[in-house]
């Protein structure tokens, strides 16, 4: 032979193991497709596992406040501290959280009767309450001294006041009752009092991107929106059932979600009252509460039912449910500014802290961890609308006698179905006209 | 008029403070100025550096390689979701390059041969192999003498260890590169075919009567006699199956992490024990004595496709690692290439000295066919014909099988009277995938990716012949339309037929020839009789019979012929 060169594969061992056994093992990686048979059926068969495991996770309940000595009426947020939360009850008292470690950290009497609504001041060193007693009074956040205690300015409304509102930048808050009326902090006097007829309002709510905004529900089944700088309501709509709380999202000013009494959640954009953008369907009784996470994408709902629902805004049906035992009614929920969890305010005096994405681990993740999860996500992304795995990720158990109404509603809804297919089909064509679901619950529209 | 506050929170329009004299109008007029971000104009792209030329350009073919098919294109005419799947695309189109970039990475050269022009690479024996490589490489050249009859091999899959079986019971396992066995035992039963089990703890044999494992000290673990008189297996790893073939054409799949039987039928075809798997997809390969290869899957108990591969029985089936090839022998003494996913006529057609017992391709696609005492290596023998093997190896004995070595140059042999290892140069794939198939696994790591591997265990229902079925669009049939149709509507459903209406367009086979014979036998009749009036023939009268009154009726009847 003359010239002849054999080349062969010759592994030396020690490129391929480690040195030392505080040495991280080597692992050689080679991505041919060819050594990675299989591609599609592996990657489906871990997408189901994901799925799996995320509905093994989802333990969503992270721990209740306990200490009201009645139930919970309304809940305030902080606008700069996370730890921070207000809680209102029914027996007049108000309470102040420390969220990072559960525990109350005030508490005092404000109110004779209910305390209606709790709202924290844009820089948080104040919040306002009002309650039955007609009073709307200002207190300090932070005790330092004893006089703290005492409310800072108590101003006397002629009639009931059910709501409040602060404005995002100046010192204006809005309150509803028999009307909707304008406050400065240094007046005692409302500066403004916008009236629509004669209905009473018990919920209303600033707009914190087009500042001047404010919307508020009245009991007529009305929702109206005011301008702070006008001297009237704007318009209004009539919905068919009345609507127990409003929101606005925080990232599209020109939209707003109610919570109606008709188990229904309607998203409004204010420039086309006319007809809902979106409908969102899921409770099983009136829904009392509503509010949007800080990125907008997604709202939280305390239904009658005992339920809280987690819905994401372009869609109509919950993301997710949420329920325990022991909660009875909900009152009020708010979703935390960091986007992670919910709070909820029910009946039986509790306030109860959850996650907002039910199987998500809390804490530092190591990056190993991170990509995994990572990995996971985008698996299920990939095969989510593989029969199996919706199915999984779809199903939560609900209690009995949410099921049951489900079931009912089902019913109820499917026969309204058939027999309007019916009579269409049984009468001249264009007599029964389709009316589309998110016109089917407006009244009419007010300007 | 102040300035706006530079404190002020940015925002994607910022508002213009009006002039003096607009200032005395009643109208407030603000005058909206886009910012610099939302301005349409597109940020200029940088010039590239003039000693930086941009990211070095990828291999095209390295890149199809990578390829996970094209995209959808412009078939999607919502703005909305043509943009979301553009974004989509982009992240692979992304991850295609990644891994394509990441080539440069491999450690590994493959091995291979280079000669002059002139001389041909069949004239090298091993002698000259192992004498051109290094130390550590030539030991890889071995053989075993051992007296237990003819023998099987097969190396695990990450190409560490070793599996003998042999016709008299001799069943051995052992670490072929360091040589440390470990367990040797007689079964004292004749063994038939052996396998590995998922990693190299486990192994399986079929013995005479029914299917043993043992673990890696040669202690048996089961018997199962769900599994009788077996006569090829094959296992397939990312399944946790165990396919078998036996003496009575039934073929089963038995799950061996749950211990269940998933699939077990007769496949008609009679005793076959030609069987090779499509590591490709995960179907099993039957040759019978027919000359028919059939495709099978465990749920489906008709075969999923059938070539007629030879008009004479198969002697051997390989398929090579992608799933493009598969290569068929006969006793006519030819070897065919076929193109496994369009079974049109055969891509290369060979004919042989003699019939080859054995068929294998190696991870480089180099085909590896065994004639009584000799072993001929084809390389490029798929899309081009060749006309010599790449390398032949003579023995003085008779082969039973042989495997190549995953990961690397090697190919095994299991002869009448032992085992023989040999080099063939380029045939492994040199950079293997720790994540994959490790050979330089330890028992910790091992005991890990077991774990891996039984959590991503795929469902026998998953093999198909596309394995990317999965990922392709479900369209839904017309009845499934029409009955989620009906769903949706609330009214009595429209009524339809959904089986196919073969009319038989007039009567069956037998009734038309009845039909036919029928009005042959009329016409046959008129012709005569007009043929008879041409004739004009007098009729025969008939005589008049004697009359014997009362006693007529004991006169025989004549019968007349009409």
């Amino acid at each position: 032979m003359s010239k002849m060169k054999i080349k062969v594969i010759s592994r030396n061992p020690d490129d391929y193991l480690r040195a030392t056994k505080r040495d991280i093992h080597k692992l050689p990686r080679n991505y041919d497709p060819t050594l990675h048979p299989l591609e599609a059926p592996r990657e489906y068969v871990r997408a189901m596992n994901a799925v799996k495991l995320e509905r093994v996770f989802a333990k969503p309940f992270i721990g209740n406040l306990d200490g009201h000595r009645d139930g919970v009426s309304s809940l305030a947020k902080h606008p700069s501290r996370l730890a921070v939360l207000a809680s209102g009850a029914f027996d007049g008292e108000i309470r102040l959280w420390d969220l990072a470690v559960r525990k109350c950290t005030r508490n005092f009497v404000a109110h004779e009767g209910w305390v209606r609504a709790l709202c924290f001041t844009p820089k948080g060193d104040t919040f306002t309450s009002v309650g039955d007693d007609k009073t709307i009074k200002t207190w300090k956040s932070e005790v330092q001294s004893p006089d703290d205690e005492e409310p800072v300015n108590t101003l006397l409304s002629m009639s009931v006041v059910t709501g409040v509102t602060h404005h995002r930048s100046k010192p204006i808050f809005a309150t509803c009752g028999e009307h909707c009326q304008l406050w400065e902090n240094t007046r005692n006097e409302p500066v403004k009092v916008f009236k629509w007829g004669v209905d009473s309002l018990h919920h209303v709510s600033f707009n914190q991107v087009e500042q001047n905004l404010l919307a508020s529900c009245a009991s007529d089944r009305s929702v109206i929106l005011y301008d702070c700088r006008e001297s009237g309501p704007l318009r209004k709509v009539v919905m068919e059932l009345r609507s127990n709380a409003l929101s606005w999202n925080p990232m599209e000013a020109f939209i707003f979600t109610v919570a109606n009494e008709d188990y229904n959640l309607y998203t409004f954009d204010v420039r086309k009252l006319k007809q809902p953008i979106n409908v969102h369907m899921g409770h099983t009784s009136a829904v009392i509460d509503v509010d949007y996470a800080p990125t907008g994408r997604e709202f939280v709902a305390g239904s009658y039912d005992k339920t809280v629902r987690i819905f994401e805004s372009l869609k109509g049906n919950s993301r997710d449910v949420y329920h325990t035992k022991r909660m009875q009614r909900l009152t009020c929920v708010k979703w935390t500014l960091d986007n992670k969890y919910i709070l909820s305010g029910s009946d039986e005096m509790n306030i109860r802290m959850w996650k907002a994405r039910a199987s998500e681990k809390l804490g530092v993740l190591k990056p190993r961890e991170r990509t995994a999860l990572n990995y996971a996500d985008s698996l299920k992304e990939k095969f989510a609308n593989h029969p199996q795995v919706k199915r999984i990720a779809r199903h939560r158990h609900v209690p009995k006698h949410i099921l049951n109404a489900q079931n009912e509603i089902r019913t109820i809804k499917q026969k309204a179905k058939r027999k309007e297919g019916n009579r269409r089909a049984h009468s001249k064509p264009g007599a029964i006209p389709f009316v589309p679901e998110r016109q089917r619950h407006i009244v009419k529209e007010d300007e | 008029m102040k300035n706006p506050k530079k404190n002020a929170p940015k925002r994607y329009f910022d508002v213009e403070e009006k002039s003096s004299e607009q200032k005395e109008q009643d109208v407030e007029v603000y005058n909206i100025k886009n910012n610099k971000r939302t301005d349409n104009k597109r940020i200029q792209k940088r010039k590239p550096h003039k000693n930086f030329k941009g990211k070095a350009p990828i291999d095209p073919e390295k890149l199809e390689a990578h390829s996970r098919g094209e995209g959808v294109g412009k078939g999607v005419k919502h703005p909305l979701h043509a943009a979301k799947l553009r974004k989509k695309e982009r992240k692979y189109t992304y991850a295609q390059e990644q891994a394509a970039r990441a080539e440069i990475l491999l450690t590994e050269d493959h091995g291979g041969l280079e000669v002059d022009e002139d001389v041909k690479t069949t004239a090298i024996s091993q002698k000259i192999i192992a004498e051109n490589v290094d130390i550590s490489a030539a030991t890889k050249i071995f053989e075993l003498n051992l007296d237990f009859g003819p023998y099987r091999a097969k190396y695990s899959r990450n190409g560490r260890h070793l599996l003998l079986g042999s016709k008299k019971g001799h069943l051995a396992a052992f670490d072929w590169v360091t040589k440390k066995l470990h367990f040797e035992i007689n079964v004292m039963e004749s063994i038939h075919d052996i396998s590995w089990m998922h990693t190299e703890t486990m192994v399986a044999a079929a013995q005479k009567e029914w299917l043993y494992m043992y673990d890696n000290t040669g202690t048996e673990l089961h018997c199962v006699k769900k599994m009788d008189k077996i006569l090829r297996m094959e296992f397939l790893p990312y399944h946790f199956l165990l396919a078998a073939v036996n003496e009575f054409g039934f073929m089963t799949w038995l799950d061996i992490s749950i211990g269940e039987v998933v699939g077990h039928y007769n496949n008609h075809l009679g005793r076959t024990s030609v069987i090779a798997q499509n590591p490709y997809n995960a179907t099993i390969c039957l040759g019978n004595s027919k000359g028919v290869v059939s495709l099978w899957s465990p749920t489906i108990k008709e075969p999923l496709a059938k070539i007629l591969c030879h008009k004479t029985p198969l002697t051997a089936i390989a398929v090579d690692n992608r799933g493009m090839y598969m290569a068929t022998s006969g006793v006519d003494r030819s070897m065919k290439i076929w193109d496994i996913r369009n079974l049109d006529g055969p891509v290369q057609h060979y004919r042989l000295r003699s019939a080859p017992v054995d068929l294998e391709f190696s991870q480089k696609d180099m085909l590896a066919v065994g004639l009584d005492e000799v072993v001929e290596i084809y390389n490029n023998c798929c899309s081009q014909t060749t006309d010599r093997p790449y390398l032949r190896h003579r023995m003085a004995k008779t082969i039973t099988n042989f495997k190549y070595c995953p990961y690397e140059d090697v190919l095994g042999i299991g002869t009448r009277s032992g085992f023989t290892s040999i080099i063939v140069p380029g045939s492994g794939e040199p950079n293997f995938d720790a994540l994959e198939s490790n050979p330089f696994q330890n028992k910790k790591q091992r005991k890990e990716a077991e774990v891996k591997a039984l959590l991503d265990k795929i469902p026998a229902e998953l093999i198909t012949l596309n394995p990317f079925d999965i990922t392709e669009v479900d369209v839904p049939s017309l009845q499934e339309q029409m009955e989620a149709k009906k769903k949706l509507l609330y009214l009595k459903p429209k009524k339809m037929d959904f089986t196919p209406r073969h009319k038989k367009k007039g009567k069956t086979q037998i009734a038309r020839k009845k039909i036919i014979k029928q009005v042959a036998r009329k016409e046959f009749i008129e012709q005569a009789k007009e043929a008879q009036k041409a004739l004009d023939l007098p009729q025969p009268e008939s005589a008049k019979k004697p009359s014997f009154g009362v006693l007529d009726r004991f006169v025989p009847t004549v019968k007349t012929k009409k």
